[in-house]
């Protein structure tokens, strides 16, 4: 209905233009370029190619079919020879280098070619994951395995405790990209699964590393002061803490961990203070009545019927009571009850503590000073304002998931999404009978006061076969300029380009996927995580190597939008060190805000027209007046639901204005 | 098992020494690759101990047993809270048996596989393949000393490799089990005994979720420990696949352990206010 319209319209003023060329020679030729070849479709209005291509792709190592949709492939390059059946992880990014982090060590690739990156170094140094990032001079990599060694030996430890086992922080000194020099290690407790490298703006001299390490604690005997008991028993416990490294940018092989902040403590229980006036009357009512009621946790509680049978089964074995008890007894009973179920709580070995112990992942975004921790049974939302005393402010179970894996914040730290690493990533689970709220993401919203409200799921829609290992793994916003627009990694499920503007709808405009690796379940790959850096799609494939892709212009993203995100350019990037994306104004800029306010629609076809010709003329000519005026018009015109957006364009026709 | 090892070690030091004559992969066919590829995978499979291999064979009776608990769900009429975690429990642990049973074949090991017959569990030992496409499943008309009923003391010996040092089993005592609460009646922490699985058959609605959540912290808190025994012996779970598979089983569980017991608190006593 509105594109009709929209070209009923634009035919008439071609029409009319062309009319009037003999008097003017100069807007018929504008016209066109400022009318986009693709005319800007509602996310709400995708039609997406079907049946789904992902479905049915052949099978294959590096000859699997593929499936695309509004991307484009443009390169693909197997891994350098040492690193062919191992696994590719994490990537960080650093000028034109790419550092992908593989268990097996480092791969640097230059991507100033991205239809040929070029390979740079391939730094032997096995430790899973391997998960990678970087700060000036300095390149972090995680080691969590077994087998991971000091020396960077690929012989492994083949003892329990091993004086020469990596299981920490390494870090290089990448002043010269080319050739990274190993400079210092930060062993911990529990080893780095993943780590996050948190810049604070207040410090310069300093950079902070946060480890997140979900495997078993080391012995004692290897790594003095670790211990595995619960906190209860042992303050110093590796349990239930995450470790802040903090790095001197000067000197770096003085890191050390400053802080073992225990952000998971009482997460089971609701913020206490004791019982009120009231509470011990009421309390005192209930008991009187009969009920089986007790104070815990600051609340009133009360046993259930079933369960309070079963524990008086279990008291009369205690007792040695035989038969039915009698009054007195009952009475005894009744007084024992709550230390019963109270010391139920306590009873299983880990189940003990409610709560967490570890965090797989945190996203830190230290321009909001806010991070979103993944961990275990919960999603955190943390403050980190104070890099080593990191606060937490609200922390998020969900029945649907299983295994919080990784956060990812919208650029206005309005939204943040968590990731469901169900089965770990080694299983399928994105059969056509594996539900979608399983091993999808979680959307949230932040709310004023710092807490997380649960909009909506989103889970890669293409149906994988059981060969195909596939859950929500890792990605990353683009600067597409106001919009919410993610790329994401899902293992062999290929990877998903989504639109999570609405918190409550997101919506897929654009995929690429691969058939499985091998269809009798060997070998295992897909991707681990595809990132924007710098205008581009950054893929680490676990087994097939390193994809680059750019954006092709469609309904639901044009190409005014991607120029605007090409305009944002980082000198690195660590994802989980999340970046705010600032656009330069330009007039791809202007444009791009132009097709989003046509997209909605939120302007009348006149003033969309208007606009689109104005721009086009003052970016042909240099037009300044014509800038300004449709600032102004567009800032008066400002409000409604989309007045934001508006104002955002005026602001950006003004500073075009000059 | 160890010289394997070793001689793993050095293939591996072998291939990372002639680093600086490495060719670029690019210039390899689609085929080349591929067989490097499947040549590098081949090469680490041969990179585990007997304790890896117990471990596997181990966990996959483990995990079967949650199985056969959480297919009691639907039918005995637990809340459809408890039934969902029931049908992620039977997803899940299904998923990670294929995978272990996978462990072990492409290892050229047998690989035991569980059924159920209402709580009576009988296994049977997949075997490898001679030739090439991994695992099959083995002739229902087996020799009679590959398969046997497993009661509810989960008697292992039978399945114990020829030449392989199970002797980190020693010292438990499988003949004299104490089917009471306790968790000591068999050699794997957290199963269930046939009395629990008896009671939890036969439990209803609430209590049949009460119970169930109970026993299955108790069953996961099992498979937590094994995997701390694992990485508790020389050299174990050094290989990639080893390493991520017992440490993803003991992520997952223990996320799971603290859900259940979220769920356990909430059902054994309600709040009067709110």
């Amino acid at each position: 209905m509105k594109s009709s319209h929209f070209f009923g319209l634009f035919g008439a003023m071609v029409v009319l233009l062309a009319s009037c060329t003999t008097q003017s020679n100069m807007t018929y030729s504008e016209m066109p370029a400022a009318t986009p070849a693709i005319t800007p479709v509602p996310v709400t209005e995708v039609e997406s190619p079907a049946p789904d291509p992902r479905v049915g792709l052949s099978p294959g190592l590096f000859d699997a079919g593929d499936a695309i949709w509004n991307m484009e492939l443009l390169s693909t390059t197997p891994p350098p020879p040492d690193f062919v059946g191992s696994t590719n992880s994490d990537l960080a990014f650093k000028d034109n280098y790419i550092i992908q982090g593989n268990y097996d060590g480092v791969i640097i690739w230059d991507m100033t070619d991205p239809t040929s990156p070029r390979l740079v170094n391939d730094y032997v140094c096995p430790a899973s994951q391997s998960d990678v990032s970087v700060y000036g001079d300095l390149l972090f990599v995680s080691g969590e395995g077994l087998g991971g060694r000091i020396d960077c030996g690929t012989q492994g430890n083949d003892t329990r405790v091993s004086e020469d086992r990596l299981r920490g922080i390494r870090i290089f000194d990448i002043s010269d990209v080319e050739n990274p020099e190993y400079v210092a290690n930060v062993q911990t407790c529990r080893g780095s699964h993943t780590h996050s490298v948190l810049k604070d703006p207040d410090d310069d001299e300093n950079v902070y590393v946060y480890v997140s390490g979900s495997a078993s604690v080391r012995p004692e005997e290897e790594l003095p002061g670790c211990s595995a008991a619960n906190p209860e028993e042992d303050q110093n416990s590796a349990l239930f803490r995450i470790e802040v490294i903090q790095v001197p940018l000067d000197s770096p092989e003085d890191a050390a961990i400053a802080s073992s902040p225990r952000i998971f403590d009482d997460l089971s229980a609701p913020p206490t203070h004791g019982p009120s006036p009231a509470d011990v009357d009421k309390l005192e009512q209930l008991q009187a009545e009969g009920r089986n009621v007790f104070m815990f946790r600051g609340r009133i509680r009360e046993v259930s019927d079933d369960f309070a049978a079963r524990l008086l089964e279990t008291y009369k074995e205690e007792q040695e009571i035989v038969g039915e008890p009698t009054e007195d007894q009952m009475a005894t009973f009744k007084e024992a009850l709550p230390d019963m179920v109270i010391e139920m709580y306590s009873r299983a070995d880990y189940g003990a503590e409610t709560g967490p112990d570890q965090c797989h992942d945190i996203t830190l975004y230290p321009e909001i000073g806010l991070a979103g921790g993944a961990c275990e049974g919960y999603g955190l939302l943390l403050d980190i304002t104070d890099p080593v005393n990191p606060v937490r402010l609200d922390a998020v179970a969900d029945q649907n998931f299983s295994y919080w894996h990784s956060a990812t914040f919208t650029n206005d730290g309005s939204k943040v999404l968590f990731t469901d690493e169900w089965g770990g990533g080694g299983a399928p689970k994105c059969r056509e009978k594996d539900p979608m709220e399983w091993g999808a993401n979680a959307i949230f919203s932040i709310t004023e006061d710092k807490k997380l409200d649960f909009d909506s799921y989103y889970k890669m829609p293409a149906p994988q076969t059981e060969f195909e290992n596939c859950v929500a793994h890792n990605g990353s916003i683009l600067p597409i300029p106001g919009r919410d627009i993610m790329i994401q990694s899902w293992y062999e499920g290929g990877v998903s380009l989504f639109d999570w503007t609405d918190p409550e709808n997101p919506v897929e405009i654009g995929y690429h996927d691969r058939g499985p690796i091998s269809v009798d379940g060997g070998g295992g790959g897909g991707s681990w995580s595809i990132y924007w850096y710098n205008g581009y799609l950054v893929n680490s494939e676990i087994s097939r190597g390193l994809d680059i892709f750019d954006l092709k212009a469609n309904p639901y993203l044009t190409q005014n939008e991607i120029d605007a995100s090409k305009t944002v350019e980082l000198d690195y990037l660590n994802v989980q060190g999340q970046p705010m994306y600032e656009w330069p104004a330009s007039f791809a800029l202007a444009k791009a805000y132009v097709d989003q306010l046509d997209r909605d629609p939120a302007m009348p076809e006149e003033m969309i027209q208007e606009l689109r010709a104005g721009i086009a003329r003052a970016e042909a000519r240099g037009d300044k007046e014509v800038l300004q005026d449709l600032a102004s018009k567009v800032a008066s015109n400002a409000t409604g639901a989309h007045a934001q957006k508006m104002t955002k364009l005026a602001e950006t026709l003004k500073s075009l204005a000059g | 098992m160890k010289i394997k090892f070793l001689i793993a070690t050095l293939a591996a030091v072998l291939l990372c020494s002639s680093h600086s004559f490495a060719q670029d992969t690019r210039d390899l066919s689609p085929a080349e690759l591929e067989k490097l590829y499947w040549d590098r995978i081949e090469e680490k499979l041969s990179i585990y101990t007997d304790a890896d291999v117990k471990f596997m064979e181990d966990m996959i009776i483990h995990h079967s047993q949650a199985l056969v608990m959480s297919r009691f769900a639907p039918i005995n009429g637990a809340s459809e809270e408890v039934q969902v975690l029931a049908a992620r429990i039977i997803n899940a642990q299904l998923d990670e048996i294929k995978i272990m049973q996978r462990w072990l074949l492409d290892r050229g090991l047998d690989a035991p596989s569980v059924e159920y017959d209402g709580i009576e569990s009988v296994i049977t030992m997949l075997q490898p393949a001679k030739e090439n496409d991994g695992g099959h499943m083995s002739d229902p008309s087996m020799d009679k000393e590959d398969a046997m009923m497993m009661r509810g003391d989960m008697d292992m010996e039978g399945m114990d490799h020829e030449g392989e040092d199970h002797s980190e089993h020693e010292g438990m005592d499988h003949d004299n089990m104490d089917h009471s609460m306790h968790m000591d009646h068999s050699d794997m922490v957290g199963m269930l005994s046939m009395e629990q699985l008896a009671e939890l058959r036969d439990a209803e609605g609430p209590l049949f979720d009460e119970l169930y959540l109970e026993y299955m912290i108790q069953h996961h808190n099992g498979a937590v420990v094994m995997v701390e025994e694992l990485f508790s012996y020389d050299g174990a779970a050094q290989g990639v696949q080893t390493y991520k598979l017992a440490s993803d089983i003991q992520v997952d569980q223990r996320s799971e352990i603290a859900r259940m017991q979220r769920m356990l608190n909430e059902r054994i006593v309600s709040s009067v206010e709110e």
